[in-house]
């Protein structure tokens, strides 16, 4: 076996479900930041805890799948499944118990100040939101509730995962010595927020369904006496693991894994911490869950609800006003794409500016004459999306259209499927990805027969083509029809039509195969130009970074003296300020309105500046286990612009949270001395900025006439 | 719109592969796409002597791939070629039949000289340095899935060509069988390889040295892979070529798949092309191994272009051809100036009978052919010539040439002297060759060679017209005719009865 590394030791490694949650707390505490509007802090206590909710089901799950399968292998910061394990759970414990006090402490008292009051109890309602919230139980509630009592005869009912349900202890009328538990499941198809009206003048009243339905309880159980009612909430196990090689049909088979998934093993049981002990202990039993699993939550089950009461009208002096991205500067949207890309790349940056240019692309290629075919990879699509459409319109075009569905997104397959099935119907020719390899690389590319020969045209981005996302997330993209790059975009898609891939790549880094070499190598020439003193520098943007290999090339281009600036979202598992190993490192996280989506690597490269911008991360998934694409940016002004980008994040003062030296926790920065820079801020600035200039600057067209002896001025 | 889109299919032994080109007045020919699936008909043609029916399932998808692709570049033209795994599979014909019905593709099956050629022809059109390399004596080494393929170059030209079966693929088939430990591989595989080559060496090179190798075929560009440093990209000497053979010998071809990211079934082919090359390079005493990156589908698009005058190559094919022929009468001894002579009326009366026959460029070159090679049966034996000159022909590969065309230029060499039989009772013989080529060229041949019967190149000079239904040929000489008159009459009679008109002798005493 390969020797291991100087500089792999566990102690200069990080478990990556450690730092998520550091993640995760970086979000809570954006939910406590009291110079932030009200309802955006509780929008983020939303994210936080549906975060939470995907990170029990994946990587929790898997790490219980470990254990059970005595699997004790231990990851990169040297721990076993079972300590992983150990250190997390009560971690996440300690986690939620202060989602709830923020919840508690500040947000709804601050609510209730604010006009918004949530009824905690139904039994504080006043008497008229008592009959109005009967009424509302008998006229909507009751017909979608299905009761079912457990006894003898009838067995426990399988609960939902994720379900929000009501258990009772109920006993029969005619028996008194009879003691059953009952358990209904909160509707789904129901809103969880039931306005109800309030007395107090400009208040919202809201109460949650579960109360509606707890005080009516004794309505669907008519023979029995409800002893006491309480809600609880299962999760169950979920990672999503298909074995591809023994799948005839991979469609089939994930059909059948989504309906499978709700069958899991139990991972977490949630319960008021109210909850009767008898009724605590008859769930424990028929879930099969010990206290390990058993999670008592102080206030409201699944904070999700709080995204929904984000959207309740008539607050909007606690909301920040919605973001409108702005035209991209110099793109015409009533010339034609394709002459548009001819004359100059065109780069995007989103939601600061449009993503129409990406609709119009695919939407323009489908009417266009000259357009023999399109291809393009679709991850995660939005409902209804336009892009879709156009593929579809083109197919019917007589364009030859190729999707690349890749219906492994996790939580997206039905979604997905829909898709997928609607495009073959239109004529599309629909392919799913390459076995054992995720399509994570988000590319289009436009085929056009031009007067002189064959033209393609190509956008690459970071972020998924869903239009709506493109108005939350933080993503770049370029659309260019440079003949090289075209010809690699081509190779990918020939790749993922199942055709040898190809001998060499023009310009494009492609994971599985290429990828991380490439980066090992832009690493490595920064660490040898160190060492012959010359100036060195790495920039890296990206959501994720866990890749041992790369860490190890970090540290060792750190040890050489390279400058190494991390602008990382989410996990990282590589440490900061180790003596001789990682000084000169520094790893930042922006948490901001917007979700930081893109993935940007910038290289010094001895002053001849290499920036590429793509759809992987550094981990070893992104590298190993996926179709990737990272793409160069040459265009100098284009590169200029991004390196701006990503100057402009590592000036963030605001909402950027720092890497502790050596550790594991992140802290804001002292801003005393320093400017105030919230990056997000300043690019919506800068975009409405350049909406005006571009404005003076028509005007000026218009209106300044040449004078003759103008030009001797000058 | 002056751009044109064409497609060349390869259909080949280890893998099935398409080209686009687009091809434009002003820029000539550039390739746009090119895909390619590996699949292994050959392990089934080569183990088991036909295409397996799950083989014929999985060509068909890829096929219908490739039709997909073509309408992604509006492509209209495409030529589809296959090679020996398709050539020597049993089931040929159904295999054809079947791909045509369910792909639309409608495949042409080379014969070996012919797929040589065309690689031939893309080598010379693209191949970088191949007019320098080529004028010094030069091998070119062509390792394909089911054969190799040597052929030498004399001053820019083409001398000998020599098929043999020890393709990579057919090797290591053949080989699976014995099973050799990895340890003996390399001796194995010498051993069997060898042989081959040193017979082709006792042969055809002698004590000639040979300067250059150029190395085609599927195998090289992977081979170039496992070259550490690349410092020459086109280039490999035997240093190199000694330490690919230590790592491929050393490494299982799943970790060479992994280390060089090279698909594992081209993996398990390096070590026979290796050897070959290796075993090639030290028998023949060159230094260098020119590696161009060619394969068919550059040949296709140059034989495409040169035949739809899409482009002009500075290089003659044809001459080529006449060399290798050429080389061929030199070995079986033939009467060059005999051969010249003929050859050289031959043409002339075919050159002045256009109209009235309608045969093309190639049947030209049959007819030089067959002038060329008409007595080489004497070699064996003086009695029963013709049949011998047949078999003669039947047995030599003639680049350029495919095996119907080569087998009708043997058969008019064969009734050359022998009386011609009916079209019904030669029919079942000639299979699919054009009866009335070889008639139409053996009147010719039958003519001009009764004009130098005596094998002394009588005149210098021959003036052939066509006058009212009559061919006058003029003889400008000063010697005796009496033996080309007596026997041309019957030769005459059978060129007026296949073209309705007479050829007269005329005799000139100038000077």
């Amino acid at each position: 076996m390969k020797e291991k590394s100087k500089y792999l030791k566990p102690e200069y490694l990080e478990n990556r479900e450690l730092s998520w949650l550091q993640f995760n707390k970086r979000i809570l505490a954006e939910a406590k930041d009291k110079s932030i509007p009200l309802f955006e802090r509780m929008k983020f206590l939303s994210i936080t805890a549906s975060n939470l909710d995907e990170f029990f089901m994946i990587r929790i799950a898997s790490l219980i799948d470990m254990v059970h399968a005595d699997y004790t292998k231990p990851d990169i910061a040297g721990m076993t499944p079972k300590e992983q394990l150990n250190e997390i759970v009560p971690e996440a414990k300690a986690f939620m118990g202060e989602q709830y006090r923020t919840l508690n402490r500040s947000l709804l008292p601050l609510l209730e100040k604010a006009g918004l009051k949530l009824v905690e109890h139904h039994e504080d309602l006043t008497e008229q939101q008592a009959k109005f919230v009967d009424e509302y139980f008998m006229r909507d509630v009751y017909p979608v509730l299905t009761p079912m009592a457990v006894d003898s005869s009838r067995p426990f009912p399988l609960i939902q995962n994720k379900s929000l349900n009501i258990g009772a202890l109920i006993q029969d009328k005619k028996k008194a010595d009879v003691v059953d538990i009952a358990t209904v499941q909160v509707p789904s198809v129901l809103a969880r927020i039931v306005q109800i009206p309030s007395e107090v003048e400009n208040e919202t009243a809201i109460i949650l369904l579960e109360e509606v339905i707890e005080r009516n309880l004794d309505k669907l159980f008519l023979n029995y006496k409800i002893l006491s009612a309480h809600p609880y909430r299962v999760m169950r196990n979920a990672d999503l693991t298909i074995d591809e090689d023994d799948a005839a049909d991979l469609l089939k088979e994930i059909e059948k894994q989504i309906k499978k998934r709700q069958w899991g093993e139990v991972i977490r049981l949630e319960i008021a911490d109210t909850m009767d002990k008898r009724l605590q202990k008859k769930l424990m039993e028929q879930l099969n869950v010990d206290e390990n699993y058993l999670y008592k939550i102080n206030g409201p089950l699944d904070l999700t609800f709080l995204m929904k009461a984000y959207g309740i009208d008539g607050f909007d002096a606690y909301k920040i006003p919605k973001f409108i991205p702005q035209k991209v500067p110099g793109y015409d949207r009533e010339r034609g794409i394709f002459e548009q890309i001819r004359e100059r790349d065109i780069l995007l940056h989103h939601p600061y500016y449009e993503f129409t240019p990406v609709v119009d692309f695919i939407s323009q290629a489908a009417n266009d004459k000259n357009v023999l075919a399109i291809k393009q990879t679709l991850y995660r699509v939005s409902g209804n999306s336009p892009i879709v459409a156009s593929l579809a319109r083109a197919a019917e075009n007589g364009k030859q259209v190729t999707v690349l569905v890749e219906l492994k997104a996790r939580f997206d397959e039905e979604n997905n499927i829909g898709w997928a099935k609607m495009l073959e119907k239109a004529g599309c020719h629909v392919i799913y990805g390459l076995v054992g390899l995720k399509t994570h690389s988000k590319i289009a590319l436009v085929v056009r027969k031009e007067e002189d020969g064959i033209k393609r045209y190509v956008h690459l981005g970071t972020g998924n083509y869903n239009d709506v996302t493109a108005k939350l997330y933080t993503d770049m993209g370029l659309l260019t029809c440079n003949d090289a790059i075209g010809e690699d975009a081509t190779a990918v898609f020939n790749m993922l039509s199942g055709y040898s891939e190809p001998p060499v790549w023009n310009k494009l880094m492609v994971a599985p195969i290429w990828l991380k070499d490439r980066f090992l190598m832009l690493i490595h020439r920064e660490e040898e130009n160190a060492k012959k003193g010359k100036e060195a520098r790495i920039v890296a943007k990206m959501n994720s970074l866990c890749d041992p290999m790369i860490i190890e090339a970090l540290y060792k281009a750190s040890a050489a003296g390279v400058k190494i600036e991390l602008i990382i979202r989410g996990i990282c598992c590589l440490k900061t300020g180790i003596p001789g190993i990682s000084e000169n490192i520094q790893v930042r996280s922006i948490v901001g309105n917007f979700l930081e989506h893109s993935r940007i690597f910038y290289f010094y490269n001895d002053g001849f500046e290499d920036v590429y911008m793509g759809s992987a991360d550094w981990m070893p998934r992104n590298l190993d286990k996926r179709v990737e694409i990272t793409f160069p940016v040459e265009d100098e002004r284009l590169k200029a612009e991004v390196i701006s980008i990503l100057n402009l994040q590592l000036s963030d003062t605001l909402k950027a949270h720092i890497l502790q030296p050596n550790g594991r926790e992140y802290a804001k920065q002292d801003l005393r001395g320093l400017n105030k820079i919230a990056a997000q801020d300043e690019f919506c600035k800068q975009a409405l900025e350049s909406k005006a200039r571009e404005k003076e600057e028509h005007k000026s067209r218009i209106f300044e006439p040449v004078m003759s002896s103008s030009k001797t001025d000058k | 719109m002056a751009v044109k889109t064409f497609a060349a299919i390869d259909v080949g032994s280890t893998d099935v592969t398409m080209k686009i080109y687009e091809i434009t007045a002003k820029r000539g020919s550039r390739q746009i796409d090119c895909v390619s699936n590996i699949i292994a008909l050959g392990s089934d043609t080569y183990a088991k002597g036909f295409v397996s029916q799950e083989s014929v399932e999985k060509l068909c998808d890829i096929l219908n791939g490739f039709s997909r692709k073509m309408k992604e570049y509006g492509v209209e033209h495409y030529k589809a070629y296959a090679t020996s795994a398709i050539r020597e599979a049993k089931n040929k014909m159904m295999v054809l039949d079947l791909l045509k019905l369910r792909t639309g593709i409608e495949i042409h099956v080379l014969s070996n000289s012919e797929q040589r050629f065309l690689m031939y022809k893309g080598l010379a059109a693209n191949g970088v340095n191949f007019k320098q390399v080529a004028e010094k004596n030069t091998a070119i080494v062509d390792i394909g899935g089911g054969s190799v393929q040597i052929s030498l170059m004399n001053n820019g030209k083409l001398s000998v060509t020599q098929n043999m079966p020890i393709g990579a693929l057919r090797v290591r088939e053949r080989l699976k069988n014995l099973k050799v430990s990895p340890v003996h591989m390399e001796r194995v595989i010498g051993e069997f390889v060898e042989n081959e080559i040193e017979t082709f060496s006792a042969f055809y090179l002698g004590d000639k040295t040979i300067k250059n190798i150029i190395a085609i075929g599927d195998e090289i560009e992977n081979l170039m892979h496992i070259i550490s440093g690349h410092t020459v990209a086109d280039q490999l000497n035997e240093e190199q070529l000694k330490h690919v053979i230590e790592e491929i010998i050393t490494k299982n071809p799943v970790d060479l798949a992994l280390e060089y990211k090279i698909p594992y079934e081209r993996a398990t082919l390096l070590l026979p092309a290796a050897m070959i090359y290796r075993i090639f390079l030290q028998k023949s005493k060159a230094d260098t191994i020119w590696t161009p990156k060619v394969d068919l589908c550059d040949g296709i698009i140059v034989d495409e272009l040169l035949r739809t005058k899409g482009i002009t190559v500075e290089h003659d094919f044809d001459e080529d051809i006449r060399s290798i022929v050429r080389q061929m009468a030199k070995r079986y001894r033939c009467n060059k100036g005999h051969n010249v002579n003929v050859t050289k009326i031959a043409c002339q009366i075919f050159d002045k009978t256009k109209k009235i026959h309608g045969l093309g460029p190639n049947e030209r070159m049959q007819l030089e052919i067959a002038a060329t090679l008409h007595d080489c049966g004497k070699f064996i034996n003086m009695n029963g010539a013709s049949a011998n000159s047949y078999s003669i022909i039947m047995s030599n590969e003639i680049m350029g040439l495919s095996h119907k065309q080569r087998e009708e230029v043997a058969n008019i060499v064969k009734y050359n002297a022998l009386s011609l039989p009916t079209y019904e009772n030669l029919r079942a013989e000639i299979g699919e060759c054009d009866y009335m080529t070889i008639v139409k060229l053996l009147a010719i041949l039958r003519v001009a060679n009764a004009m130098d019967r005596s094998h002394k190149q009588k005149a210098s000079e021959y003036d052939i017209v066509v006058k009212d239904k009559q061919l006058v040929i003029t003889i400008d000489t000063l010697s005796d005719l009496t033996l080309e008159r007596g026997l041309f009459d019957s030769k005459a009679d059978f060129f007026l009865q296949v073209y309705g008109i007479r050829p007269m002798m005329k005799q000139k005493r100038s000077v």
